[in-house]
């Protein structure tokens, strides 16, 4: 049933990842120009990297969008593991529906409406208590927390339904209290679920353009709305080394995740069959 | 028992409140803004000056509904290819398809201008080939091309996904009872992939209808897409109300594309495929 590619399919694969990657090969090969130049490659060069480091603004506009990605993310698996829990022991159809009907709005609704709603709600609010520049971190977190819930509900709620549920019940019959058999049964059994649920959170908001660029106020520049602003003018390769860096340390979180991935896999694996023989 | 799902419930509590605060309460900003002046009196005013938006409202529908074609046309072998293909391969090529979708749609859309410019890298190798040069920056080809280019993994991977899961001794069997490949195909795969094409099919329509970095790069400023005008609404003009008016028809024009999408994917309770 698996087979080997045919060299046609080989071909295919081989043209659909040129596409992919070509704009990004540009980018790494001219984050090593020697000349301020985006056309034309005329020496290798560390210089763009080197200015890069000088470059404050940009440094603090890294550092905001870890402390932005970060609280987001962490907040958002809070509660969306919380909420994945209480959806999940929802008897009342109806409600269960409406809920879910609406975790589903941030995640179909294009993103440059989410933003310019969450953008109105500000605004209305800030101008009601007299507030001038109400926009900044805490709105822009307001933001991130909410594109972010989706996901980790989304991500938590399959591996609730999968877990046995008398489990639960067992630790309590066995003298557990329910938090402690939350802790000790529920969450080791639905983590892989949590975890992903976070890393796709911190990924989604390191990126997010659109929703940030409508809730974001001058007081806090994150990364992607610093290359925006570079971006209106001519760009010099600093941008690219940038970029690149980006891209190297994305490829290592997602190389790590996937070891991960295979490495639990293999330990379920390997419970399931020790379980077997005993 | 009954004491714990009560408490169970209870913490949900929190998300329910920020759901409605944050999700719910917002969109009633937008209606409530596109239905009011700017000192909050009710008005029909930009409502009725959507009118004289349909024809960029037409052409983003069109364009995003062209890139999709393209995407799913370009995704669906692939997505077969990997689906059929050994469990590492199948582990490495989604990981390639994934990789560049973190990375930064600036950056991405940014490159990409780079690569089609007049004086760009695809007309340098065009030149060293002796060959005549394109003019491909700044139309409307190009925008499409962004948007298949940003968003074809969006198509690739639910589509691999539905894929993977297909019973292969389905197509064995029809093979067995004499279906040639295109039989196969019509009566087999194709029906069994439908809730994927339709999931992948929202997911590159609503973003490329809605786009409007791609088109301020790509498109130059010969023309602008709804998303365009929205932003600049916001951003430039401060009309927030014609902006609301405008985002409020975006809304609807994409629930009524996706209730005719709905009809191929059937009941689906939680809605959607998670990536």
């Amino acid at each position: 049933m698996r087979m080997k590619m045919s060299p046609l399919s080989k071909l295919y694969v081989a043209f659909i990842m040129l596409l992919l990657y070509a704009p990004i090969v540009v980018m790494i090969v001219f984050s090593f120009n020697a000349s301020a130049s985006t056309s034309v490659m005329t020496g290798f060069s560390l210089k763009w990297y080197q200015s890069l480091l000088h470059d404050s603004a940009t440094i603090n506009a890294l550092k905001n969008t870890l402390i932005l990605a970060v609280s987001s993310s962490l907040i958002a698996t809070v509660m969306g593991t919380a909420a994945a829990v209480g959806l999940n022991v929802f008897k009342n159809k109806f409600a269960k529906k409406t809920v879910m009907g609406v975790t589903n709005i941030p995640m179909m609704n294009p993103e440059i409406v989410t933003g310019i709603s969450m953008m109105l709600l500000f605004v209305f609010c800030a101008r009601l208590i007299g507030v001038t520049d109400a926009l900044g971190f805490g709105t822009m977190l307001v933001a991130h927390v909410t594109f972010n819930l989706p996901y980790v509900i989304l991500s938590v709620l399959p591996k609730l339904r999968q877990m046995d549920k008398y489990l639960p019940e067992a630790a309590m019959d066995l003298g557990c209290t329910p938090i402690q058999s939350f802790f000790k049964v529920t969450l080791p059994s639905i983590s892989t679920g949590i975890v992903s649920g976070l890393m796709m959170s911190f990924t989604l908001s390191l990126d997010d353009f659109v929703i940030s660029y409508f809730t974001q106020g001058p007081s806090f520049e994150t990364l992607p709305i610093r290359i925006f602003s570079m971006t209106k003018k001519r760009v010099t390769p600093d941008m690219y080394a940038l970029s690149t860096l980006i891209f190297v340390v994305i490829l290592l979180l997602l190389v790590l995740l996937n070891v991960a991935q295979v490495r639990g896999e293999k330990k379920m694996h390997n419970k399931l069959n020790k379980g077997k023989r005993g | 028992m009954k004491k714990r799902s009560l408490g169970e419930k209870l913490v949900a509590s929190p998300y329910i409140v920020w759901a409605a605060m944050f999700i719910i309460v917002p969109l009633i900003f937008v209606a409530y803004y596109s239905l009011t002046d700017a000192n909050g009196n009710f008005t029909l005013e930009y409502i009725a000056d959507i009118g004289r938006y349909k024809d960029v409202m037409l052409n983003s529908i069109w364009l995003g509904f062209i890139a999709t074609v393209i995407s799913l046309f370009l995704a669906y072998p692939l997505a077969y290819i990997m689906a059929r293909s050994k469990a590492n391969t199948q582990r490495t090529m989604m990981m390639l398809v994934m990789l560049p979708m973190w990375m930064n749609l600036l950056i991405r859309t940014y490159s990409m201008m780079i690569l089609m410019q007049d004086t760009g890298v695809i007309n340098s190798v065009l030149t060293a080939l002796n060959l005549p040069n394109l003019h491909m920056i700044n139309t409307q080809g190009a925008v499409v091309f962004g948007m298949v280019y940003n968003y074809i993994p969006y198509m690739i991977l639910p589509l691999y996904n539905i894929m993977s899961k297909m019973d292969h001794s389905l197509i064995e069997a029809a093979e067995d009872l004499g279906g040639n490949k295109v039989t196969v195909f019509k009566d087999i795969i194709l029906p069994l992939s439908m809730p994927g094409i339709a999931s992948g099919f929202t997911m590159v329509f609503v973003p490329s209808v809605s786009t409007f970095y791609i088109s301020k790069k790509l498109g130059g400023n010969t023309f602008s897409l709804i998303g365009d005008v929205i932003e600049m609404q916001f951003k430039s003009s401060n009309n927030y109300n014609l902006g609301a008016a405008l985002s409020m028809v975006l809304m609807v024009l994409i629930i009524i594309c996706m209730m005719v999408m709905n009809r191929f994917t059937g009941d689906d309770d939680d809605g959607g495929v998670l990536i």
